[in-house]
């Protein structure tokens, strides 16, 4: 089992044409994903590797083919409408790789996609992969094995890093998702950390939090409230100065609140396990599988 | 990115939100030129994108010309938050009855665009919220609407008992929320709204901050940015696409990815030392972007040895390993360095490397362990 995608995931690529898109359209066909179409307007009737279909709507591509998961790399000022799009076309998970969508256009977004009942990731995300199975992500697929972990993070090449660790120490995944580094995107912690809970294979969950935000102080009261299996958490930034941007839109410490002081803090109060270094996931999950 | 109050108030001047005169003065013979001209008391007011300028004394009243041209020559040039203040604006002093806070911001939690109102005005909204919360009113905006007139006069009568002040209030808001879409704002503020003893409203200070996000669609904002207000090394990060933060210590970090860069920070706090900055090459990196990392690293003289963290997934290592083959070839490092990569094409990228006298690590922990024992004065291991 896994959260989010599985055997049955059928999947769109919008933006399939394009240099990000078609390389990793590529990637995820060589690594399994049920790749069933992709979208570029004015591309339809063309065929992608000799394979997969390609149509000038998603509405077309999901009436062709059944599609219920899209992944997106188009570029940023037309993120919004293609995930709008996507939504409007019955998609049921939505994954936006596209880094530097405007924030307010995520503001009308997000309603947007819960109004249709659809699952936003990201954006500005690496996606997400269930090892062995499916990968609708930029994460490399060599450094992942199937397992028993969950893995949540809000950022890119930081969860490589802690997941290639797992890996090399004989630590599987069920599922790594990637939920972006924005100050509004779909899917937050504790989305995930729900499905986690509620996924019978998953025994343990690693969590890679930032600066910036609430998000890992909620997640870490939803885990006292509700998780009976065990976290393990990381923040990234504790030597970040207050008032800069971190590279991520939304790793920022903004006047006195959420610094990394405060968020392990949250953890340390609900029984989260907390790595200081990426190493230290090993070790700790070791202890609670 | 930031803009200065004067661009700011430039803004909300076209959205009609009422703001009081001003010209802006880079030597303190302009300051003094225009004060004249005004021909009252003026304030001379530090351009700077850095909070807390009063308390640093970059915001200073001048009741001649001659006192304009003494606080301007104190305040050009002087250093606030490590920024050095590139020009003032001049503006005529204001006789105050009372004081409110205005603005908008993007909330994460509501995942809206916010309105907070506060009678409260002229301190650190945050000061307000912490100390009288219940003396700031707060509104989501549904972004399928924006503002609606009755939101605003709501927010209007939690300023003001006074009718004309609550609806003149309103009329403001519902510019300064046009004026924050139409700029592609994260933060648009008014500190303070005041009254003045006319009885007319005023925004007596401005702030906005754009998204970055934004820029590329509206080039008019986007040129609005004052490249004399920002620090040198981080401008010539920003022209080589580069996100670079300057800090204070003497381990110089070139990392790609966001968080990866924190923790390689983190860790490099945890073995010991303190990192220099913050860098993130980005996702598909070219050698180019490199040789740029490494000269802007090593301008800083605090910098003491050089850590390369590289996790290839997009970005290929054996590009990052030309990039230090070319940087290293133009300009010989005067300081000790330690590369640690592994991923896509590790095995070219050591190969690379070892032919040009370089040793590559695998294990991030051993490297910056490493990196932090050269830049305390250790010998190399």
């Amino acid at each position: 089992m896994s959260i989010f995608i599985d055997r049955n995931t059928k999947l769109v690529v919008q933006g399939i044409t394009g240099r990000d898109g078609s390389f990793h359209a590529k990637q995820m066909l060589d690594y399994g994903t049920c790749v069933v179409a992709g979208v570029t307007p004015g591309k339809g009737g063309q065929r992608f590797e000799n394979a997969v279909p390609v149509f000038d709507t998603v509405a077309d591509a999901v009436a062709a083919t059944g599609a219920n998961t899209s992944v997106i790399y188009v570029p940023p000022p037309f993120a919004a409408d293609a995930m709008m799009e996507a939504a409007d076309a019955g998609i049921a998970l939505i994954v936006c790789i596209t880094e530097g969508v405007p924030v307010l256009d995520m503001t009308r977004v997000s309603p947007y996609v819960q109004d249709r009942n659809a699952r936003l990731i990201g954006p500005n995300c690496p996606g997400l992969i269930t090892p062995g199975v499916s990968k609708v992500s930029i994460i490399p697929g060599r450094i992942c094995t199937p397992g028993s972990v969950g893995v949540v993070s809000r950022s890119g090449t930081l969860t490589y890093e802690v997941v290639y660790q797992l890996t090399r120490a004989g630590i599987g995944q069920t599922t790594c998702v990637g939920i972006g580094g924005d100050p509004i995107n779909g899917t937050n912690f504790i989305d995930c950390l729900r499905a986690f809970e509620a996924d019978p294979d998953t025994k343990a969950v690693a969590m890679m939090g930032e600066i910036g935000g609430t998000d890992e102080q909620q997640a870490a009261e939803f885990v006292r409230a509700h998780m009976s299996k065990p976290v393990v958490g990381f923040i990234a930034g504790q030597t970040a100065p207050p008032g800069r941007r971190m590279g991520h839109a939304g790793a920022i410490i903004s006047g006195s609140a959420g610094t990394a002081a405060e968020k392990l803090e949250a953890f340390k109060a609900a029984g989260i396990g907390v790595a200081q270094r990426p190493v230290d996931f090993v070790p700790l999950l070791k202890e609670r599988l | 990115m930031n803009i200065h109050e004067y661009q700011a108030k430039d803004i909300f001047r076209r959205y009609g939100i009422p703001v009081p005169p001003g010209e802006v003065a880079t030597t303190a013979d302009e300051a003094e030129r225009i004060a004249r001209a005004y021909g009252t008391g003026v304030v001379v007011k530090a351009q700077v994108h850095a909070g807390g300028r009063g308390k640093a004394g970059g915001v200073k009243l001048a009741r001649t010309p001659a006192d304009a041209r003494a606080a301007a020559q104190q305040i050009i040039g002087m250093q606030i938050k490590g920024l050095t203040v590139p020009k003032v604006l001049v503006t005529p002093a204001a006789d105050i009855a009372s004081e409110a806070y205005a603005g908008v911001i993007v909330d994460r939690g509501s995942k809206r665009a916010v309105f907070m109102v506060s009678p409260a005005g002229g301190i650190d909204i945050e000061e307000v919220a912490a100390t009288m919360p219940d003396r700031i009113m707060r509104l989501p905006v549904d972004p399928r609407y924006g503002l609606l007139p009755f939101e605003a006069t709501r927010l209007g009568f939690f300023l003001y008992k006074n009718a004309k002040l609550a609806r003149e209030a309103a009329k403001i808001l519902r510019q300064l929320w046009q004026a924050f879409l139409g700029s592609g704002g994260s933060l648009a503020e008014i500190n303070p709204l005041v009254v003045t003893t006319g009885g007319d409203l005023l925004a007596l200070d401005a702030k906005m901050v754009i998204d970055d996000n934004e820029l590329d669609r509206r080039p008019d904002i986007a040129a609005l940015r004052d490249e004399t207000a920002e620090n040198p090394s981080e401008l010539a990060a920003r022209r080589a696409n580069l996100t670079f933060i300057k800090l204070d210590g003497n381990v110089g970090c070139v990392v790609n990815g966001a968080g990866l860069a924190m923790a390689t920070m983190d860790l490099v706090k945890y073995y010991g030392g303190e990192p220099a900055n913050f860098l993130d090459i980005g996702g598909s990196s070219n050698p180019e972007k490199v040789v740029n990392a490494l000269k802007i690293i090593t301008r800083d003289p605090n910098v003491k040895a050089i850590l390369f963290n590289i996790f290839g997934g997009i970005t290929r290592t054996d590009d990052v390993a030309n990039g230090i083959v070319a940087a290293t070839r133009d300009a010989p490092l005067t300081v000790p360095m330690v590369i640690r990569l592994t991923g896509t094409n590790e095995e070219i990228a050591v190969q690379i490397l070892q032919q040009h006298g370089f040793s590559a690590m695998t294990d991030m922990d051993e490297a910056v362990q490493k990196a932090v024992r050269l830049a305390t004065g250790g010998k190399a291991a």
